[in-house]
């Protein structure tokens, strides 16, 4: 039972949170970005699986191939957690298990991002290319 | 947080079954759902063998003719039976529509299934209580807000500004696009639904309104307008051909083009 809230109150709820077009926006434009990064990650897939390792490595240390792997990583983790976000909004309606889902998506992303995106840079930054012994 | 079986009045059981007249030639069945909250019976699936020779063309002539000749104690809400008011919404062989511009001989398949709008509350049978779609298209204030000294003859607008109107005005608060939306079954309370954005989005962009910005305000929400994900049920649903899906992309498109 509503316990006699009437329907206009259960209506406008908590009312507008101001905020959402940013989301959207967000949304959008990581989607944009990923069509050329991902385009770009399928060529260099392609060319990488010819290479040995040290090839392999000396095209990582390319300050733009580095630079594009940074950002595809970036960009993806980044468009992954607001499509995750999206999904445990329509779905999750207790308020303990959405905040905690919320949090652990925003947690993952970050990690997943962070680890991606220390890797590259370790390899694109580390002197001379890795000579395996 | 999984509900893996439904809860005891979503559980569907069979009903009676009522026979169409001896004589009758051209003999069609209509399995519809029949519900009673304030009784203690589980919902069930009355069949009909409705002799559609002796009833008009459409789905509510069939009810009408059901309630007249076989079985009154059927519920459902109808009046204009032409697509004006909105009262015979309801899901007809799985898609929402009015009963009394929808014939019975556009269904395809077998057997036709009737049973109230999906997602809302029944008061019985296949009459939906409809007071929070109401009360969310209250919380809109579907009316003109202006702050300009009104005008000694009426507000005046150019034939190119009413025109932004049409496609728009014509809704007629069905609830077929709400209640047909996804989006709306997991989020109906805080989701405003695209019957009550197509009307949000008819104000906006009135010619003559001068409160869009606070229109807008009242809709930036991740809820009330960005539950949208356009999965376009509405558009397909619609008995007036509207589109409240591309309504909702405009609302969509001014919240942006105000922070740009």
């Amino acid at each position: 039972m509503s316990g006699y809230r009437t329907p206009l109150k259960r209506a406008r709820g908590l009312g507008a949170a101001h905020h959402g077009a940013g989301h959207w926006i967000g949304e959008r434009v990581s989607s944009i970005a990923l069509v050329p990064l991902s385009l770009w990650a399928v060529f260099a897939a392609l060319k990488l699986a010819l290479y040995d390792y040290d090839s392999a490595l000396t095209w990582v240390h390319e300050p733009l191939n580095a630079v594009l792997l940074v950002l595809l990583f970036a960009v993806s983790f980044i468009h992954m957690h607001s499509g995750l976000r999206v999904v445990v909004e329509d779905y999750i309606h207790k308020p303990f298990s959405k905040a905690a889902l919320l949090i652990l998506n925003l947690f993952v992303c970050g990690l997943g991002g962070g680890l991606a995106i220390f890797a590259i840079l370790r390899v694109a930054l580390s002197g001379a290319p890795y000579v395996s012994l | 947080m999984v509900q893996l079986t439904l809860p005891k009045n979503s559980k569907v059981g069979k009903g009676r079954h009522w026979s169409a007249p001896a004589g009758a030639k051209k003999v069609k069945t209509f399995r519809i759902y029949r519900y009673d909250p304030e009784g203690t019976e589980n919902p069930r699936w009355d069949s009909y063998d409705v002799d559609v020779d002796a009833c008009g063309p459409m789905l509510l002539d069939v009810l009408i003719h059901i309630k007249n000749t076989m079985d009154p104690t059927l519920s459902f809400r109808r009046s204009c039976r032409e697509g004006v008011c909105g009262s015979c919404a309801m899901n007809i062989g799985g898609r929402n529509t009015l009963a009394c511009t929808h014939g019975w001989e556009e269904v395809p398949g077998g057997d036709i299934q009737i049973s109230p709008l999906p997602s809302m509350p029944v008061v019985k049978d296949l009459i939906p209580d409809l007071t929070m779609f109401y009360a969310q298209y209250a919380s809109i204030e579907p009316w003109l807000h202006t702050e300009t000294p009104e005008p000694r003859t009426e507000w005046r607008q150019t034939i190119a500004d009413r025109e932004k109107l049409d496609g728009l005005y014509e809704c007629i608060l069905c609830a077929c696009c709400t209640t047909s939306c996804p989006s709306y079954w997991w989020n109906g309370e805080k989701y405003l639904g695209p019957a009550t954005l197509l009307h949000a989005y008819r104000w906006i962009i009135d010619s003559r309104d001068e409160a869009t910005g606070e229109r807008l305000d009242a809709l930036e929400d991740p809820f009330k307008l960005y539950r949208c994900h356009t999965i376009m049920n509405c558009a397909q649903v619609c008995p007036k051909g509207l589109n409240p899906a591309l309504a909702i992309a405009e609302i969509k498109k001014l919240m942006a083009e105000r922070v740009l």
